[in-house]
């Protein structure tokens, strides 16, 4: 990359939310799993935003209760009852929850709260029925190390998971809430992580400490990371649901160059002169200009009624399409605000125009309408009159902030690493007390027994893997970081097979799986186990591991055994081997001849090859010496 | 709760607080093994124990700390003291109907203290513009705080109070009363003023909530803007309760107040009618009439107020081995009229029979109502309920058990007669009645 963190002066922390595995989820008895059926629950709500303990409310909250935005919830009765549809009081605090953030949080060497106080959390986008999330801190002031380096744990905490977004309508905004109320546990380090490599390395930390727990959740969107980022000149923006690891220290590269990149276009637009009241609310209708546009999107909706509106951003030309970092500009920055404020699907700009079935006549007509000079960008949307002032207003305010540099933003982590606009920083933090949970007490004998029963940390796992099972470092270290290190050590145990197959299948082999787009995480424990079980037990030839495993991941809900048939796998019985051993003599009968015994190595080769995953090696061999014997005799 | 005790705190906790000189909402300094805690001192349950310390810490977050006698406590600061502001006042339309909009109390009329998670009584205009801005595109709105009670505690005391209110803002022209209440004995204050306040000239909404006005989830804004809605125009003038139809925020319905009754612990749609239908629907702004029968708007109606309630009256439910030494206790202490909640069509154990009979022999009116809720009574189609009605059980037919507990309390409160009570107690009075129940009624 080439850039010198250090002298730009990054400071990053980091915030890890990683599901725990309870059997529960964290305030009732629903089972902390997601569905993929359809709904057989539906309800509509309208969430109204309140005033903070200030009499301030949140504006971009209001703005979306103003334009009427409502929320259709999704459930089922297997994943949720009425306390996720905010109908009934939440029940107590799930203990085991409480106990694996607890542990946890001596791992990283918290101190433990006393007495540990739900609370609730305000977030009105319609992800918690309630309007807030529940959360509570269970300890703080940790401290972890990472390649010699101390990074203090601010904060651990358990909150109830989100419901997740399935979609949008026009003003309705689709949840479901099978996730909402899954446990979660929040770890949060201090600002003191001065580069992206660093990042990786202290969320790799602290996921090896959490799996160490041996209770947290796998699969994707179990784990998500979200970080603050600050520059100095720049802004603190909080990058929210880094899903992969990663991703973390591309997502930190990519907002370096991002604020770096603004900071450059803020130097660009003042040595132009361009100052905040020149940026005005002007907003002219421009229909007339795409009466006979071919561009698709303007000529959809003007079919549709909608009109054309358009701003003038005096001496911003050639600024729009200025590559900030990977495929993001200052206009996607304005799009994102304007989808956002105006609910808009996209602006166009004159810095990259024509194009999109936009023509030159068109931009020039534009231009004169606009009364555009040289250096003068133009942005416009089609959409009904209300939205497209709305999402215009929205791209002259992000134009004014561009003047000042890098605006104050919660943005959302792209798959790639880059980032969108999601929402701005809320203000002061709008806590209050969750009055319907009573507070529970950690008492010191308590602790103390967890202090007796602590999993061990991976520093020591790694020497256990290397030392017990042979692993050498590579697959030793594989495995800790592997969301199977606990589940390695059963099947190790349960199955016969050699440790170093287990780590192998457990950490390449399904890397490799998951490369190709299988969905690893949809097989479950138990079946990987007895998968393992008709490995040990020669029922099932290790090389076939993959290819059952890629099948149970297309055919949810089916049985191992079921896999091994319908994939013609099952072991071969003694007699169906000895017909193809007969087979094979029969077929080179010429070669025993000529060679006699010494045969036997091209006799394998060929029986192997038809048996392979059928039969054990070993059993091939002793048959086929057998076979050969009676033959010679 | 004051801000300026100790609130919650005892002993230990007291003391150690008391010698750091500290008061609720000041800034404190823990320090304990090494470790700093800082944050606001927040009051304490009075049930929770005397050796926690609870702080809010920067970040927001609530902590407890154990006070040990190394514990060192210290006040750094004097926080500042959280306020609701409201929002300056939307400007009134003139035009607009006037709607008085009293309060009782319960979840609907409070709102939360956001440092404390305590709850207190806000309903002033301001208040409600400012948490339901809406309402200033709705109705004038007059505010009067009558009590602040969980609903539990009121008493026909209180219903008399509330309808001579009613009475008064009706007789000052408002196009609506609108009484906000706490939704646990709200059916019981409904069916109080259903027979209160005859001939209504406009309608009278009480109104609840079940989730709590400082959750963005609340029903309470949704609820009280229908209430007074349905208050300034809507075409009916019955006594009402205004609630969510189901779990959705889509349409709210109103209930007459002689056949609603609470039937879940939690759900927002917790009032249903019972034997009949709603009176009338709002949704996307609309009102949708139900029913046929209903007492219509009329400004030439003349309220007649009869406000009193006589208290010497029970309700007995009926269960498997009860006491008929309850009934005779409540003979002995003066009671003047019993309802029994009798099991199926209306029956109790022969057990009961005797006492029952002193009862009415004592001129204690005894009626009959049904505790599976839904349905009519059918008294003559067993023995034990044709028993019951020889010795002069009087049947309710489709009244619910605690609106016929209610209207024999005001029966009492307008006559002292038992002969006159006992035909008022037969009267179709409020609607409490209804002639015939449909199919999709009889749940």
């Amino acid at each position: 990359m080439g850039i010198d963190y250090a002298k730009i002066g990054l400071k990053a922390g980091l915030e890890i939310h990683q599901q725990l595995d309870t059997e529960t989820k964290l305030f009732c008895d629903c089972k902390p799993e997601l569905f993929k059926e359809e709904p057989t629950i539906t309800f509509l709500r309208r969430l109204r935003p309140t005033q903070s303990e200030l009499g301030q409310v949140d504006p971009a909250a209001f703005f979306e209760f103003q334009k009427g935005v409502k929320i259709l919830y999704e459930a089922n009765d297997e994943t949720s009852c009425l306390v996720e549809m905010d109908e009934e009081p939440p029940h107590e605090l799930n203990r085991d929850a409480v106990e694996i953030a607890l542990t946890a949080a001596l791992l990283m060497n918290a101190r433990p709260v006393e007495e540990v106080y739900v609370m609730r959390k305000t977030v009105i986008d319609g992800s918690n029925t309630t309007g807030f999330q529940r959360t509570c801190v269970v300890a703080l002031n940790g401290e972890i190390m990472v390649k010699d380096k101390k990074i203090p744990i601010q904060h651990i905490g358990l909150e109830e998971d989100a419901a997740r977004k399935t979609g949008e309508e026009d003003n309705i905004i689709r949840y479901r809430i099978d996730r909402l109320g899954i446990p979660l546990i929040e770890v949060a380090t201090a600002p003191v992580i001065y580069s992206p490599k660093e990042a990786e390395e202290v969320a790799l930390a602290i996921g090896r400490i959490l799996r160490a727990t041996g209770k947290v959740k796998r699969g994707l969107g179990s784990i998500r990371q979200d970080l603050n980022i600050s520059i100095p000149n720049g802004a603190l923006i909080e990058i929210k649901g880094v899903q992969e690891l990663e991703l973390v220290s591309v997502a930190v590269e990519r907002e370096v160059e991002r604020q770096v990149g603004l900071l450059s276009v803020r130097d660009e637009l003042q040595k132009r002169g361009v100052k905040a009241e020149d940026l005005e609310e002007e907003f002219v209708d421009v229909t007339s200009v795409f009466k006979q546009t071919e561009c698709k999107v303007v000529k959809t909706a003007l079919s549709k009624g909608k009109r054309v509106f358009a701003v003038k951003l005096p001496r911003f030309a050639d600024l729009l399409k200025k590559e900030l970092t990977a495929g993001i500009r200052l206009g996607s920055e304005m799009a994102d605000r304007a989808r956002f404020w105006g609910r808009v699907g996209g602006i166009f700009h004159t810095d990259e125009l024509p194009a999109y079935g936009i023509t030159k006549e068109e931009v020039e007509k534009l231009k004169q309408k606009m009364k555009v000079m040289e250096k003068d960008a133009v942005v416009f949307v089609a959409d009904v009159n209300e939205n497209a002032i709305d999402a215009l207003r929205a791209v002259v305010e992000r134009a004014k902030e561009a003047l000042i540099g890098i605006p104050d933003e919660t943005r959302a982590a792209n798959p790639d690493g880059t980032t969108r606009y999601m929402r701005p920083r809320p203000g002061a933090a709008r806590m209050y007390p969750e009055t319907d949970v009573p507070p529970i007490q950690v008492k010191t004998e308590y602790i103390a027994q967890l202090c007796a029963q602590l999993p061990e940390l991976p520093e020591q796992k790694m020497k256990r893997l290397r030392k017990d099972y042979g692993l050498n470092e590579k697959l030793a270290k594989q495995v800790l970081d592997s969301e199977y290190s606990q589940l390695f050590e059963v099947i190790v145990q349960e199955s016969k097979v050699s440790p170093t197959t287990v780590a192998a299948a457990l950490t390449e082999t399904l890397k490799a799986l998951r490369r190709e787009g299988t969905a690893v995480e949809s097989v479950s424990d138990e079946q990987l186990k007895e998968l393992f079980k008709m490995i040990g037990a020669g029922n099932l030839a290790k090389e076939a591991f993959a290819d059952v495993v890629g099948w149970l991941a297309k055919h949810e809900d089916a049985s191992v055994t079921a896999a091994v048939e319908k994939l013609g796998l099952g072991a071969l019985n003694t007699e169906e081997l000895e017909k193809i051993v007969d087979e094979a003599i029969r077929g080179n009968e010429k070669l025993i001849v000529e060679r006699g015994m010494s045969a036997f190595g091209a006799l394998m080769g060929i029986v192997m090859g038809k048996v392979r995953g059928k039969a054990k090696a070993q059993v091939v061999s002793e048959l086929l010496k057998k076979k050969l014997k009676e033959k010679g005799s | 709760m004051s801000n300026n005790a100790l609130s919650g705190y005892r002993g230990e906790a007291l003391q150690s607080l008391k010698k750091a000189g500290a008061q609720i909402g000041d800034i404190v300094r823990i320090i304990k093994d090494n470790q700093t805690y800082e944050g606001i001192l927040i009051p304490r349950s009075e049930y929770s124990d005397d050796k926690h310390i609870v702080i809010k810490m920067r970040s927001g977050y609530n902590i407890g700390i154990q006070i040990t006698p190394t514990t060192k406590i210290e006040k750094i600061g004097v926080g500042a003291k959280p306020s609701f502001k409201p929002l300056s006042l939307p400007k009134q339309k003139e035009k607009l109907p006037k709607v008085a909009i009293l309060s009782t109390g319960g979840t609907i009329a409070s709102r939360v203290d956001y440092r404390t998670g305590g709850v207190r009584p806000a309903l002033t205009a301001n208040d409600l513009y400012s948490v339901v801005p809406e309402l200033a595109e709705t109705a004038i709105i007059d505010t009067e705080i009558l009590f602040s009670l969980f609903s539990e505690n009121i008493t026909p005391k209180h219903w008399t109070e509330i309808a001579k209110h009613v009475a008064k803002h009706i007789e000052d022209s408002k196009s609506g009363v609108v009484v906000a209440h706490g939704t646990d004995t709200l059916g019981y204050t409904a069916a109080a003023l259903s027979f209160a306040l005859q001939d209504l000239p406009v309608p009278v909404v009480l109104v609840g909530s079940q989730r709590s006005a400082d959750r963005p989830s609340s029903d309470a804004a949704t609820n009280l803007l229908a209430a007074v809605n349905a208050a300034a125009t809507a075409p009916f003038a019955e006594v009402v309760v205004a609630m969510h139809e189901t779990v959705s925020d889509k349409s709210i319905v109103f209930h007459r107040g002689t056949k609603v009754r609470k039937c879940h612990t939690s759900r927002r749609d917790t009032f249903k009618s019972v034997n009949a239908t709603p009176v009338a629907r709002l949704e996307n702004g609309k009102f949708t009439m139900l029913v046929e029968d209903y007492d219509k708007r009329d400004s030439n109606h003349e309220l007649v107020l009869k406000p009193n309630f006589d208290e010497k009256v029970t309700l007995i439910k009926f269960h498997p081995s009860i006491d008929p030494k309850l009934i005779e206790w409540h003979i002995n202490n003066g009671v003047k009229g019993i309802i029994l909640e009798g099991t199926g069509l209306g029956h109790v154990g022969s057990y009961l029979f005797s006492a029952i009979k002193k009862a009415i022999e004592n001129e204690v009116i005894v009626a009959m109502t049904s505790q599976c809720i839904w349905g009519r009574l059918g008294m003559t189609v067993y023995d034990s309920g044709r028993d019951l009605l020889a010795m002069g059980v009087i049947p309710l037919e489709d009244v619910l058990a605690e609106t016929a507990l209610v209207k024999l309390m005001w029966i009492f409160g307008q006559t002292k007669n038992t002969e006159e009570a006992k035909k008022l107690l037969k009267t179709n009075i409020a609607h409490e009645f209804s002639p015939r129940t449909t199919y999709k009624e009889a749940q």
